[in-house]
């Protein structure tokens, strides 16, 4: 996002929690939620794919919410308005061309006709979900392996390739031309881990009742939809129902939060990328020294770069009276990789701690098999840092950083086991120093890992370690 | 018990407003003139082999900027005290001495440097003051600046390309530094005007906080393609394939307007050439005649290359002949020293890294005839 955008979405929210009181509080977040949507897509070269891509965005908000909504919550009267909203949004959006209007920061739409078509397979998809109390379940589950596959598609580069090449044959377009740089999706990632922690919880009774507007704002919340957070729906909803007030204290704090995260992005994150580790300068550096000062600038400038996109997040959400959770807390000056991991990217590894490693331990522990607590342990890192590599993208590079993780996690678990009962007396000076060793281990084990991470493969990434250890 | 203050935010945006409205005039009354002097350049990182120049600084890691103080205080030129065992050269030129797609070691520069030339009993070190762009008014800006680290001797090559009167004041960096430019006009009496609106007028605006940030980044861009310079050595885009030059030219006679028969010596800058020989005062000067393709193919009848019909070039070197003569420069023409398209990358001018070593061996003989200070 441009500092421009930026600051436009500033003024949106501080006139949102200025004017979106009461009644209209609710509609008005789901409007300019929705048309930020579009706004916010980047262009993309395959025709009308800019305007298709938030459009579907807001059709699975629609049937994220009929998949997930109990019977009560699913009254017309309760939810049209937020059904004529989101429709109101695509159509007149679809429409802006025969309408004679050159929307700046919208795709060029498709024929309105199709816009149609798609809004009545979307009613009528939701209609049906409502309608099969029964089978819900059973959809629950196709929701999830749905999401999934489509994750699938848009993360592994060759998949997203073909689809791209499928997409300009169905727009007469060459297919000679398709990359997986063709299908940008925006927020779609954040989207999805929203959408199923809603499929889960309902799936295991514990989601709270929404209505569809409820639903469709926690989904695609403006501020946090390119970057997070991944909040909660039910803390969500409460800040939307009950808003902190936009008082000195509110104005102040959403200031602060936002002047942080546009310094760390725009000013620290920017300059630190002039000169951060990538592909094409990896290859070009003739010391290790100068190697190293090029991998600490990547890894300084993947901090801010993503603490700073959340500071801003929670500084417009604090605007509007909603207070997102907090995805960073000094992750760089922890003195060990759990507490790391416990502090970066917070909302994440929360996430996937829910989702996957504690469903995934409780399954291995409750086998009749006695697996030894350590294995046990070794299978939950390695499935929950490898799932986390991979939602990067599918590619080797991201599951040698995931496994990167895992190992470093497992040795941190079994250090800490053993040392726990002889360093537990450290106090004093000897414990601070303890801590200030654990922190730079820490930060150097993290920060050699973003080798994998910034570098497209691992011939590449084993050059710039050998390069790092004086040997390449 | 004490209560906390109560913060206000209003006051906070006013007293914030105000600060920075306060440092935007102090900067306008106080413009930071100087400030590109403070450099991590020949400190932190190694001085660079040639000026800041770059159109595409995520893979050249370089960048153009226009603050002569910056620049020069990130050339390896501006790294300390001149040795007393140093006798220093410094080249002057448009990008062909720059050294477009050639690597540092590979330009003339380099090439002289790799010579190992001893003068006067001290040993040689060329130093690379070219700059991409043809105007003589910008070879002696630069060269006017150069004069404070003390050469021994100047090499200014240069082409016809840099002498019509209507490229002189055009080029980006002159038109950037439109004070020293207004200077150099009224000290060597140059026959152009002052307020000629090519050259940037300095405003209050622009003399602001606000209104110097592009310069302001430029400057902390710099500093931090420092870390890429020392890193990888990597000072412009080499891509891997690039136009080759224009063997096949057009139909066209005329010159940056003019037209055959002949061009007289008032359409040509050499007042500017002039000044340059006196803004470098005793230290002894080389003109040269830069070596360029010469075309064999269609309408090289009419025209030498890409840049320049017969007429007008044979002309200019007719003139530049009588000039240097008449002002006893010491003058070496080497128009046809490279004359095949062998010898030239991607533009009429610009030499492959073994013609640049073709050109520098020419050029040792005539260096080793300059005089002793």
């Amino acid at each position: 996002m441009t500092l421009t955008s930026i600051l436009i979405l500033a003024g949106l929210a501080a006139g949102l929690g200025i004017l979106a009181r009461g009644r209209w509080r609710l509609p008005l977040l789901l409007s300019v939620s929705a048309l930020t949507v579009y706004a916010l897509q980047p262009a993309l070269p395959i025709r009308f794919l800019d305007f298709w891509l938030p459009t579907v965005t807001l059709g699975l908000v629609v049937l994220g919410w009929a998949l997930t909504a109990p019977p009560e919550q699913r009254a017309w009267r309760a939810n049209w308005p937020a059904a004529a909203i989101l429709a109101g949004v695509v159509l007149l959006l679809g429409s802006s061309r025969l309408l004679g209007l050159d929307l700046p920061a919208v795709g060029r739409p498709p024929r309105p006709d199709s816009l149609l078509l798609f809004a009545a397979a979307v009613a009528g998809l939701a209609f049906f979900f409502s309608r099969s109390v029964r089978r819900s379940r059973l959809w629950l589950a196709l929701g999830v392996i749905f999401l999934l596959t489509l994750f699938v598609f848009l993360k592994y580069p060759p998949l997203t390739a073909a689809l791209s090449a499928w997409l300009r044959l169905w727009n007469g377009q060459s297919p000679a031309l398709a990359s997986a740089l063709d299908i940008r999706w925006l927020g779609f990632s954040y989207l999805a881990f929203r959408l199923l922690h809603t499929f889960r919880d309902r799936q295991s009774g514990r989601l709270p009742p929404v209505s569809l507007a409820e639903y469709a704002v926690y989904a695609v919340f403006f501020p946090a939809l390119t970057a997070g957070p991944i909040d909660r729906l039910e803390r969500f909803v409460a800040d939307l129902h009950r808003p902190r007030p936009l008082d000195s204290q509110g104005w102040l704090e959403a200031g602060k939060r936002l002047t942080l995260g546009l310094f760390k992005k725009f000013v620290l994150a920017d300059t630190l990328a002039l000169i951060a580790l990538g592909p094409v300068n990896a290859l070009q550096v003739h010391s290790p020294g100068w190697t190293w000062v090029l991998l600490y600038a990547y890894s300084l400038q993947l901090y801010f770069d993503f603490a700073g996109y959340t500071d801003m997040a929670i500084g417009l959400g604090r605007l509007m009276g909603i207070q997102l959770p907090e995805n960073f807390n000094a992750p760089y000056l922890k003195p060990n990789l759990t507490q790391f991991w416990n502090n970066w990217h917070m909302t994440l590894t929360q996430w996937i701690r829910a989702y996957v490693f504690n469903p995934l331990t409780r399954a291995l522990r409750a086998s009749n098999r006695s697996i030894p607590a350590a294995i046990i342990i070794l299978a939950g890192q390695l499935s929950t840092m490898l799932l986390i590599g991979l939602w990067h993208g599918i590619t080797w590079n991201f599951a040698l950083w995931g496994l990167w993780h895992a190992l470093g996690l497992f040795v941190h678990n079994r250090w800490s086991e053993w040392t726990r009962p002889r360093l537990a007396a450290l106090s004093g000076v000897r414990r601070r120093l303890l801590d200030l060793g654990g922190v730079v281990l820490t930060f150097h084990y993290v920060t050699l890992g973003w080798v994998w991470f910034a570098l497209p493969d691992p011939l590449t990434s084993w050059q710039v370690f050998l390069k790092l250890m004086g040997a390449g | 018990m004490d209560r906390p203050p109560v913060i206000r935010p209003l006051a906070v945006l006013w007293k914030g407003l105000l600060l920075f409205l306060i440092l935007n005039l102090l900067t306008a009354a106080f413009p930071l003139d100087g400030l590109g002097r403070v450099s991590l350049y020949n400190r932190v990182f190694p001085g660079r082999e040639r000026l800041p120049f770059g159109e595409n600084p995520a893979q050249s890691y370089n960048l153009s900027l226009f603050d002569l103080d910056a620049m020069f205080a990130s050339h390896v030129i501006a790294g300390g005290e001149k040795p007393a065992e140093e006798y220093r050269i410094i080249l002057i030129g448009d990008s062909s001495v720059w050294g477009t797609l050639l690597r540092p070691e590979e330009t003339l520069a380099g090439r002289l440097n790799a010579a190992h030339l001893t003068l006067c009993g001290r040993e040689a070190r060329v130093y690379n003051l070219g700059y991409p762009s043809l105007s003589l008014t910008k070879d002696l800006l630069l060269l006017d600046y150069a004069m404070r680290y003390d050469p021994d001797l100047v090499l200014w090559l240069t082409t016809l390309e840099a002498f019509p009167l209507d490229v002189q004041l055009t080029a980006p960096i002159v038109a950037h530094n439109a004070p020293r430019a207004q200077a150099l006009i009224a000290r060597y009496r140059l026959p152009f005007d002052p307020a000629d609106p090519a050259l940037a007028r300095s405003t209050f605006w622009n003399r602001t906080l606000v209104g110097q940030r592009r310069a302001l980044a430029d400057l902390l861009r710099l500093q931090m393609y420092g870390v890429l310079w020392a890193a990888t050595g990597i000072d412009q885009a080499y891509p891997p394939d690039y136009p080759a030059l224009q063997v096949d030219l057009e139909a066209d006679l005329s010159f940056h307007g003019l037209q055959p028969p002949a061009l007289r010596e008032t359409d040509l800058a050499f007042e500017v050439l002039d000044a340059g020989f006196r803004a470098a005062g005793e230290t002894p000067v080389l003109l040269v005649n830069e070596p360029m393709f010469l075309s064999r193919g269609e309408n090289s009848d009419l025209r030498y290359n890409f840049f320049y019909p017969r007429w007008a070039y044979d002309d200019y070197r007719r003139l530049l002949g009588e000039r240097a003569e008449r002002s006893g420069w010491n003058y070496l023409d080497l128009w046809n020293l490279l004359p095949d398209s062998v010898h030239y990358t991607n533009s009429a001018i610009h030499l492959t890294p073994q013609a640049e070593a073709v050109l520098a061996e020419r050029l040792v003989e005539a260096i080793l005839q300059s005089p002793c200070p």
